[in-house]
């Protein structure tokens, strides 16, 4: 293969940019991304019913949304379910992915990595279905029903989320200050609490981020292991859909969007302010 | 207590070893087997400046790791002071490193870094604040002792590496290449630097360098290694003007090697001339094979006179303060000679491809093991 034929960064002068039809693919991109959420943004405050309609400008399906108790209970359901889940994914995370970094190589290793990702592989709807077997038979073994089931499924379904920021951090961070801490005369929970959480903190804010994100969005594997009266945004949203569609799920998804944003935002400016 | 500046007898009493190295040994398990370290035995002494000085891949980081405690040997047994240390993890260990790359921890202050090792050691906080003011003030780093490790140059890492090391009083100090990462000027200064602290703090140094004019002008003792093996110890002075083998006299200074024909104390060199010598133990009379340093070779220009070897000149290579002449022999073997430039000579007059005379100083043929 000849060198010279190929495009080479090193090279001044060369960018992706002249390439034919750069512009053209970025532009369609951008738009086909973009663009049917900025309409679902802008129905958001529609003054009319419809979601095809402009009617005006109105701020109604928000009141609308913020007196409607459903949508209150569903939005303080997926909060919880989404912290908790997290919450306890971000800790399995943290510590699979201490078990996979901080180790000398094991043979296994490459089946617990495809073990710990198993929920990125396995398509949602089987787990879905896997789930309400089980949970079902121990529903009805214990009469117990509580958040407790999707509270678990959650978490299950967060931790490679929540694992891999967290394992990049740690394959970034340099193991021969680890080493430096041990010659220090710390013994090795002192080396962790001193050294490797602190700079930990960036991946683990962002695998928790991320997790919580995963959990909030959830339909399949929710709407499969939920009880009775255990509706969460998405669930809830999905079930209006059924019925009347009014400008109140759009206003709804704005406000998830919204916060997400400002979520992704707070990181960036967090792991900014570490460095 | 006192710096050690001549090397001491050869015989080790128990009490001047801080370190001693028995037969250890390391095997890494993987692909295929390597031996990183084969049957090491050696004796660092209290208050020395000793040098692990080799090729890279020859073993002399794995022996710091070793001491260290970062590596179990395979076999073998290390002693501190006569207590047998091989099973203790690093930081049950009086041994304190710097690393090649510092690892400064990059979320702590240059005083919090330096702090780390005292703290751990559970030193009450006023005893850690004096030593941390003490150790800025010995690296000269009082002035940026809030800053961020990312915050100050190379040169300034080095120093708060070596304070934070040096902290918690360690009775050995390991350097693992400290200054390769540092440009020459910088390096320099930093090898005076080094000289100073250790004469200052009276503790071991143990430094690992694969660069011998580093090794030669640091060292108390060098220890020259391949391939896993220790081949020579002895003072700067011991390694360059007898080193006992081909390699080190290779990897050390620039050589000479010749044929030769040894008997008793008295060398024939096969080109001609004869030279008293001291062999090594172990060489036989018969062929051997000699060293000639280049600055021990004076070149003439006409014809060989007794006791001169006669030759022809191939280059003459200029280089400021010396000019070096590449000479053939009548057997064919090729000399470097170097000459310091003089006013009145300066390598103008050495013309190439006539006929020289060359000149050895006495005692400058040293007999090689192989």
């Amino acid at each position: 293969m000849s060198d010279t034929a190929l495009p080479r960064h090193s090279s001044r002068g060369y960018s992706v940019r002249s390439l034919p039809g750069f512009a053209v693919i970025a532009l369609f991109t951008i738009f086909a991304l973009y663009a049917p959420i900025l309409i679902l943004v802008a129905y958001s405050f529609n003054a009319g019913n419809s979601l095809a309609i402009w009617e005006g400008f109105s701020l109604k399906w928000y009141a609308q949304a913020a007196q409607n108790s459903a949508v209150i209970d569903a939005a303080i359901r997926s909060l919880y379910l989404a912290l908790s889940a997290a919450g306890v994914a971000t800790v399995a995370a943290t510590m699979a992915a201490l078990a996979t970094t901080r180790t000398r190589r094991f043979p296994g290793k490459t089946m617990i990595y495809a073990l710990i990702n198993q929920p990125l592989m396995v398509p949602e709807i089987v787990t879905a279905v896997a789930l309400l077997i089980v949970f079902a038979w121990i529903k009805v073994a214990t009469g117990y029903t509580s958040m407790i089931y999707l509270i678990a499924a959650h978490t299950a379904f967060c931790v490679p989320f929540a694992y891999l920021p967290i394992r990049a951090r740690l394959e970034t961070m340099d193991y021969t200050l680890e080493t430096a801490a041990r010659d220090l005369y710390a013994t090795p929970m002192q080396v962790f609490m001193r050294v490797t959480l602190p700079q930990m903190w960036p991946g683990i804010i962002a695998g928790m981020m991320l997790a919580f994100v995963i959990s909030m969005d959830d339909v399949v594997i929710t709407e499969f292991v939920k009880s009775a009266g255990q509706e969460t945004i998405p669930t809830y949203m999905l079930g209006q859909l059924r019925r009347v569609v009014t400008p109140e799920v759009n206003a709804i998804s704005t406000v998830i969007l919204a916060a997400g944003a400002i979520l992704v935002s707070l990181f960036f400016w967090l792991s900014r302010e570490r460095r | 207590m006192q710096h050690q500046a001549q090397p001491m007898p050869s015989t080790d009493s128990a009490d001047d070893v801080a370190v001693d190295v028995d037969r250890i040994s390391k095997i890494f398990q993987g692909e295929d087997e390597v031996r990183a370290l084969d049957d090491v035995s050696v004796a660092i002494r209290r208050n020395e400046f000793f040098t692990l000085l080799g090729p890279s891949g020859c073993g002399k980081t794995t022996l710091l790791r070793v001491i260290a405690g970062f590596e179990p040997p395979t076999m073998g047994a290390l002693r501190l002071g006569g207590r047998d240390i091989s099973r203790l993890p690093p930081n049950k260990r009086p041994i304190n490193t710097v690393f090649q790359n510092y690892a400064l921890f990059p979320h702590m202050s240059v005083a919090n870094n330096i702090a780390f090792g005292l703290e751990m050691l559970g030193k009450p906080k006023g005893e850690i604040q004096t030593i941390v003011y003490d150790m800025l003030k010995l690296v000269q780093m009082e002035h940026l002792k809030a800053r961020r490790t990312s915050e100050i140059s190379g040169g300034q890492q080095q120093r708060v590496a070596l304070a934070r090391a040096l902290a918690p009083k360690p009775e050995v100090l390991l350097l693992d290449e400290p200054l390769s990462a540092l440009d020459l000027k910088l390096r320099k200064e930093m090898q005076i630097e080094l000289k100073r602290l250790q004469h200052e703090t009276g503790i071991t140094f143990i430094f690992v360098t694969h660069d011998q004019e580093e090794a030669l002008t640091m060292s108390d003792r060098i220890a020259v290694m391949n391939a896993g093996k220790i081949l020579q110890v002895g003072s700067p002075r011991d390694i360059y003007e007898r080193p006992a083998e081909r390699f080190v006299a290779n990897f050390i200074g620039e050589s000479n090697f010749l044929d030769a024909t040894l008997n008793g104390h008295t060398v024939t060199l096969k080109a001609g001339g004869r030279f008293q010598a001291s062999p090594p133990a172990g060489v036989a009379d018969g062929a051997v094979s000699v060293l000639v340093r280049p600055e021990h070779g004076q070149v003439r220009m006409g014809e060989a006179a007794e006791g001169e070897l006669a030759a022809t000149i191939d280059t003459v290579v200029y280089s400021g303060e010396a000019t070096t002449v590449h000479l053939r022999l009548t057997t064919g073997e090729l000399f470097k000679a170097k000459m310091p430039n003089t006013p009145s000579e300066d390598g103008r007059s050495i013309e190439q491809g006539a006929a020289a005379a060359l000149s050895i100083a006495p005692g400058a043929v040293t007999v090689l093991k192989d």
